[in-house]
C-alpha cells in the first residue's frame, strides 16, 4: 500500500504540515487577541483553550501506536515526538496562564489550590509528569536511557492523560459533555493497547509452545 | 386609428394579494433594516428604551462593566452552557405577551400581565455588583423596583416563609432545555425576609433599555449579595411556600450549591476558592467582599446563623 511507507521527502513535508497545524490554536488565540475576539474574560478563554489543546494533543500522541498497529503504517511514529512536545508546549502555556496571569505568583494561593482544589490537585502532578518525558525526548536521551527504559518512562503519558481528564471532569460546573468525550476516547485508546498487549502475549506463548513441541 | 388593445393578463400571472403584501412588507422591513444599520444603536433601539430614576442609595461608586460584556458573557443554561451561547441563541425567546403567575401562600393570588407589573411602582436605576459563583464579577446598572412592592400587593399569609421563582420552561424557545444539564424549569428561591429586603430588585432592564433576552428578559430578580445563579431569569411563576424550596442548582450539586449561597470569601466552593474574583475587564484578581459588599445592609438577616453550614 502506498500509505504504508512514505518517502523521506513526503514525510518531511508532512512534518512541516503537522507543525503548522499544531500552531493553529495558538494562532487563533493571537488573532482573537488582536481583534478583540477573546470575549469579556480573555484570561479564562486562553486558560481553557490551552488546557483543551494540551489534552487533545496528548490524546492524538497516544493514538499513534494503536494507529500503527491497526493500519500497519510505520510513518506516524515519526510524528509522535513532535506531537508530544506540542502537548507539552500547550501545557506550559496553560500553566503559565494560571501561574502568572490568573494567580500572579500568589504562591500561598497556589499551594492552597494544589492542596484544596481537587482539579488542581490532579492537574499539577499531571503537568509535572510531562517534564521527564519532555526532557528525555531527544535522540541522545533515548540512546542514553535505552529503548526499553525510555518506553517504560513514556508510559507516563497515559497517567498524564488520565490526570488531564479527571482535572477536566472536576473543573466543569455541570456540563460534562467534553470531559465524557475525552474519557471515552482515552478508554478506547487504552482498550486497544491492552488488546494488543494481550494478543502479543498469546502469540509469544504459542510460539513458545510450538518451540517445545518441535524439540 | 389603431386602438391599443391590451392582452388579457391570465389570472395565474397576477400576484396573489397575500404574497404582494408580504413582499411589500419584506421590502419595507429590508429598507428599514438597512437604514437602521447605518444609525447608531441608540436611535434604532428607541422602542427598547426604559427610563429609570437613579437611586443614589443603591449605586455603587465603581466603574460600570461595558454593555458589550454584560450582554455577551452570560450564564443562562436555558440557551447553552457556554458563556457566549445565550447571546447567540436567545433570539428565539418571545418576551411578549408575558404573564407572571403569583400563587401559593398569599391572600391575593393573581396572574399579572408584564405591562401591568411594570407600572406597579416607579422604575429605578440601581448600580449593583454582580458576583458569579465562578469567581468573576461585574458592575451593572439595572432597572426595576424592589420586589417588596409586588409582594405587598399579593399579601402573603402567615404561612409564607419562602418565595420560589420559576423560570420559563419551553424547549422550543430555549434550546438549552433540550438537554438535561439542569432540572427544568429553572427554580430558585429566597427566604421571605430576603425577598422583602429593599435590595432585592424585580428587574426589567439594564443600561437604559429593556433586558436583552440573554440577560433574563423580560423579567428577573437581582439579589446582589448572593451568587449570580440565585437571581432567577425569565420568571413566569412566583410561589409563596411554607417549606424551603429545592432549587435547580441544589439538585445539581447538593454539596456545592446551598439554598443561601451568599457571597462569602471565607466559605469556599467545594472545588474552588471564593476569596478572590476577577472583575471583568481587570487583569488582577481583587478580594471578594463579604456579602459582595452589602454587609451593612444584609448582615442582620443572618445574625446567629452558621454561614458555613448554611452555605
Ligand atoms: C499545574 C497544572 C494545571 C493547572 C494549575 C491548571 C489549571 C486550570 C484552570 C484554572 C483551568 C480553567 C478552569 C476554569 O476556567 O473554570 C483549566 C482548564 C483546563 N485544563 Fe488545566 N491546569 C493544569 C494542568 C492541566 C493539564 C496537565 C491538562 C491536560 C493534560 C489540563 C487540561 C485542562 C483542560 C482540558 C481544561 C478545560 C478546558 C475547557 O474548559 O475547555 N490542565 N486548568
Amino acid at each position: 500500500m502506498a500509505l504504508k511507507n512514505l518517502s523521506n521527502q513526503t514525510l518531511a513535508w508532512l512534518k512541516r504540515g503537522v507543525f503548522l497545524l499544531a500552531l493553529v490554536p495558538l494562532g487563533n488565540l493571537a488573532v482573537a487577541g488582536f481583534t478583540d475576539g477573546l470575549g469579556a474574560n480573555p484570561i479564562e478563554k486562553i486558560t481553557r483553550s490551552t488546557g483543551y489543546w494540551t489534552l487533545t494533543l496528548l490524546l492524538i500522541t497516544l493514538s499513534i501506536t494503536p494507529l500503527r498497529k491497526l493500519s500497519g503504517w510505520q510513518w506516524p511514529v515519526r510524528l509522535r515526538r513532535m506531537l508530544g512536545l506540542f502537548a507539552f508546549f500547550y501545557a506550559c502555556l496553560h500553566f503559565s496562564m494560571y501561574l502568572v496571569v490568573d494567580q500572579f505568583f500568589d504562591w500561598e494561593g497556589i499551594v492552597k489550590d494544589i492542596v484544596k482544589r481537587p482539579y488542581i490537585t490532579v492537574g499539577f502532578p499531571a503537568f509535572l509528569l510531562m517534564l521527564p518525558m519532555a526532557i528525555t525526548s531527544s535522540d541522545g536521551m533515548i540512546r542514553r536511557l535505552g529503548g526499553k527504559r525510555w518506553r517504560q518512562l513514556h508510559r507516563l503519558a497515559y497517567l498524564c492523560a488520565i490526570g488531564g481528564v479527571v482535572h477536566y471532569w472536576w473543573l466543569v460546573k455541570k456540563d460534562l459533555t467534553n470531559p465524557i468525550t475525552f474519557a471515552l476516547l482515552l478508554s478506547v485508546l487504552f482498550g486497544l493497547r491492552l488488546f494488543y498487549v494481550a494478543k502479543d502475549a498469546i502469540k509469544r506463548r504459542r510460539n513458545a509452545d510450538t518451540g517445545t513441541a518441535a524439540r | 386609428m389603431p386602438v391599443y388593445k391590451p392582452t388579457a393578463i391570465p389570472a395565474s400571472e397576477i400576484t396573489p394579494r397575500q404574497l404582494f403584501n408580504d413582499r411589500r412588507r419584506f421590502m419595507q422591513i429590508a429598507a428599514g433594516a438597512s437604514l437602521a444599520a447605518l444609525l447608531p444603536p441608540s436611535v434604532w433601539a428607541a422602542d427598547n428604551k426604559l427610563a429609570g430614576v437613579k437611586n443614589p442609595a443603591y449605586t455603587v461608586p465603581e466603574e460600570l462593566t461595558p454593555y458589550k460584556d454584560v450582554t455577551s458573557y452570560n450564564n443562562f443554561y436555558e440557551f447553552g452552557t457556554g458563556k457566549d451561547d445565550p447571546a447567540k441563541n436567545a433570539g428565539s425567546l418571545k418576551t411578549r405577551p408575558w404573564t407572571v403567575t403569583v400563587e401559593g401562600e398569599v391572600k391575593k393570588p393573581q396572574v399579572f400581565d408584564l405591562d401591568t407589573l411594570m407600572k406597579m411602582a416607579a422604575i429605578e436605576e440601581r448600580v449593583y455588583r454582580l458576583r458569579c459563583v465562578e469567581a468573576w464579577s461585574m458592575v451593572v446598572p439595572w432597572l426595576g423596583f424592589s420586589l417588596a412592592e409586588l409582594i405587598k400587593q399579593v399579601e402573603p399569609t402567615g404561612k409564607a416563609k419562602f418565595v420560589e421563582f420559576i423560570s420559563l420552561n419551553d424547549p422550543s424557545q430555549m434550546p438549552g432545555q433540550q438537554t438535561s444539564v439542569l432540572a427544568w424549569p429553572y427554580r430558585e428561591g429566597l427566604r421571605i425576609d430576603e425577598a422583602m429586603h429593599p435590595l432585592t430588585l424585580l428587574t426589567f432592564g439594564l443600561y437604559g433599555e429593556l433586558l436583552p433576552n440573554q440577560n433574563g428578559a423580560p423579567i428577573r430578580v437581582v439579589v446582589p449579595w448572593k451568587y449570580g445563579f440565585k437571581s432567577a431569569k425569565s420568571i413566569v411563576r412566583i410561589r409563596f411556600t411554607e417549606q424551603q424550596p429545592v432549587t435547580s442548582w441544589m439538585l445539581a450539586g447538593p454539596g456545592e450549591y446551598g439554598f443561601y449561597s451568599n457571597v462569602n470569601p471565607t466559605v469556599d466552593h467545594a472545588r474552588w476558592s471564593q476569596a478572590k474574583e476577577r472583575r471583568i475587564g481587570e487583569f488582577l484578581r481583587r478580594k471578594t467582599l463579604m456579602f459582595n459588599g452589602y454587609e451593612q445592609e444584609v448582615a442582620a438577616l443572618y445574625t446567629g446563623m452558621d454561614l458555613t453550614a448554611n452555605f
